[in-house]
């Protein structure tokens, strides 16, 4: 989005606003009913057991965290810098995030104990599962997209067969169905390969046209240009089209990358040992289902946040070239 | 026709009675055209007349439907298995130059020699250098097209053509993308070419450019070819009414 050059007057500046702002959020509070809340129990003395203080004390403490939340919203506003702003809102909801999970009670002894089986087999797995399914979809992928803009009846109606299939199914569905189908036709396979395979043919449909794209979009004079010199199709493919194609395919193939990422958890119904599956099994034994499901949960979410950053770093690089 | 008579002598290029469809529109109707070895042709007409679609059917960027053409003693038709040879045997330079824009100057030059003819690398670069310099930009060559003026790139498609040992090259509109001020120095380059006995066949609106370089200038409109002269004769006792209100709105200006 380009800003413009000239800003509008903040919102949060405008009496009326703020007004319309708090009555909103004063009704959204009141339906939630806050007074079991924290807030209610801060305002006991003056409010009495927040159970018998009935619809007055229901409304105050309404009152005082809409009260609250504007205020805060008032002064973010005042933060001169966006940088700071954002750290800001950052940070509080950070808080309000960990406050949840803290007032589930967790034993963090439980999750010490466990967290480094969790990084070392699980992540690890969760890993390479996608890292080799991601490289073996992009190899399905440029085929796909061959296949698919090819004038050879034959290729293109298995590439549109296939990639109809594999992304009119839910992943889930794929990864039972490899598991348990191909052994029927007396090819028993393990867990992981299965796993591997699933996330391969279903990312593998899903990015055949990513590269379709990707090959459209270059200009068909680079054909011409490239035919005029007596260039052959493989060799123009190879040497003109895939390279300029290449850096627009990237930036949505670490995209790709990041949900197969999350995606390979549908592995874990199988048995394959990543992350998700020691996230189901680990806290079993013990009733402690919630430290490990928190715990892998915020371990994914480390793992997009870092590979969100390299994803990025590589989507600047390839703009800095393009626009050489 | 075989590859057995190339190169005797006759016509290097040799339409018959071609038509070309696309579809239901008729783009090209019955045309007859023999080009000589060393000959400059330049064909002219109002946008939509089929010149560019002509000469994108020598190289059979485009195909035709019926009647034949006869490029360097190779037929083409659309079951040909040397396509890529006739097509290395014709330059073409095209309006949008189509240079590939990943490749610096020097690659975009010697991809065609090293990757079709099999050319050693150090000959390839030593024969772009030439041609490079023959169209006056050799200390380009490690710059990327995109920071070359338009003019400038142009004459790397040029440089980049030659650098296959053509025997024909065909103009597309070369100077139609092209600022104005950049268009004589492009000129000036297939002016060069022309003297050095190319056989060229050039789609252009400039006049000035048939007039002096031309050994025949051909007119066409939907799709036919209305009269075929040569330079003089052409600019100053046109035949046909449709050349004659052509030539009035272009040099007019």
């Amino acid at each position: 989005m380009i800003q413009d050059t000239v800003t509008d007057e903040v919102l949060l500046r405008k009496p009326k606003f703020i007004a319309f702002l708090f009555s909103i959020i004063l009704l959204c509070f009141f339906i939630i009913d806050p007074s079991q809340s924290i807030m209610g129990e801060l305002l006991e003395p003056a409010l009495g057991d927040p159970e018998k203080s009935g619809i007055y004390g229901h409304f105050i403490t309404s009152f005082m965290l809409s009260a609250l939340l504007v205020l805060n919203l008032l002064a973010i506003s005042f933060i001169p810098r966006f940088r700071f702003q954002v750290i800001v809102v950052w940070v509080q909801l950070l808080i309000l995030f960990l406050s949840f999970f803290y007032s589930f009670d967790l034993s963090f002894v439980f999750i010490r104990s466990k967290i480094w089986f969790m990084i070392t087999q699980g992540i690890f797995t969760t890993l390479y599962v996608s890292a080799i399914s991601i490289v073996i979809a992009s190899f399905i992928a440029i085929i796909g997209a061959i296949a698919k803009m090819s004038s050879n009846g034959f290729a293109f109606a298995i590439a549109s067969f296939y990639t109809s299939f594999f992304r009119g199914l839910p992943l889930l569905m794929q990864v039972y169905l490899i598991y348990l189908g191909l052994p029927q036709i007396g090819y028993v396979i393990d867990a992981v390969p299965a796993g591997i395979i699933a996330l391969s043919l279903c990312y593998g449909a899903y990015m055949t046209e990513i590269f379709r794209a990707g090959i459209m979009s270059i200009d068909a004079g680079q054909w011409e240009g490239s035919r005029a010199l007596g260039f052959k199709f493989s060799l123009i493919m190879r040497k003109i089209i895939l390279p300029q194609s290449i850096p627009l395919i990237i930036p949505p193939t670490g995209n790709q990358f990041i949900a197969m990422l999350k995606d390979s958890s549908l592995v874990s119904v199988i048995g394959v040992w990543e992350l998700m599956f020691l996230a189901r099994t680990l806290g079993n034994k013990t009733f402690n289902h919630m430290e490990m499901l928190i715990t892998a949960a915020m371990l994914y979410w480390m793992m997009t946040m870092v590979l969100e950053l390299i994803q990025s770093r590589i989507e600047r690089k390839y703009q800095k070239r393009q626009s050489r | 026709m075989s590859e057995d008579n190339q190169n005797t002598i006759g016509p290097i290029i040799s339409i018959k009675d071609m038509n070309k469809f696309y579809d239901d529109f008729q783009a090209l109707t019955d045309i007859n055209l023999d080009v000589n070895v060393g000959e400059r042709i330049v064909i002219c007409g109002p946008s939509g007349s089929g010149k560019s679609t002509l000469i994108r059917c020598l190289n059979r960027l485009e195909a035709h439907q019926s009647g034949s053409v006869n490029v360097n003693g190779v037929e083409l038709h659309q079951h040909m298995k040397n396509i890529d040879k006739v097509r290395s045997e014709v330059g073409m330079v095209f309006q949008h130059f189509n240079l590939f824009p990943h490749m610096t100057i020097l690659e975009n030059c010697t991809a065609g020699p090293m990757w079709v003819n099999n050319m050693p690398p150090s000959d390839a670069h030593e024969m772009a250098m030439s041609y490079l310099n023959r169209v006056k930009i050799p200390e380009q060559a490690n710059k990327y097209p995109a920071q070359l003026s338009g003019g400038q790139q142009q004459r790397v498609a040029i440089a980049r053509s030659l650098c296959m040992n053509p025997k024909v090259m065909l103009f597309d509109e070369p100077t139609s993308a092209l600022d104005p001020e950049m268009v004589s120095e492009v000129l000036d380059t297939m002016t060069d070419l022309a003297e050095s006995g190319m056989t060229m066949i050039c789609v252009t609106h400039e006049m000035g450019f048939a007039k002096r370089v031309a050994d025949r200038v051909i007119f066409m409109d939907e799709g036919k070819i209305i009269e075929s002269n040569d330079p003089i004769a052409f600019f100053e006792n046109p035949q046909s009414d449709r050349t004659k209100k052509f030539l009035s709105q272009v040099l007019v200006h």
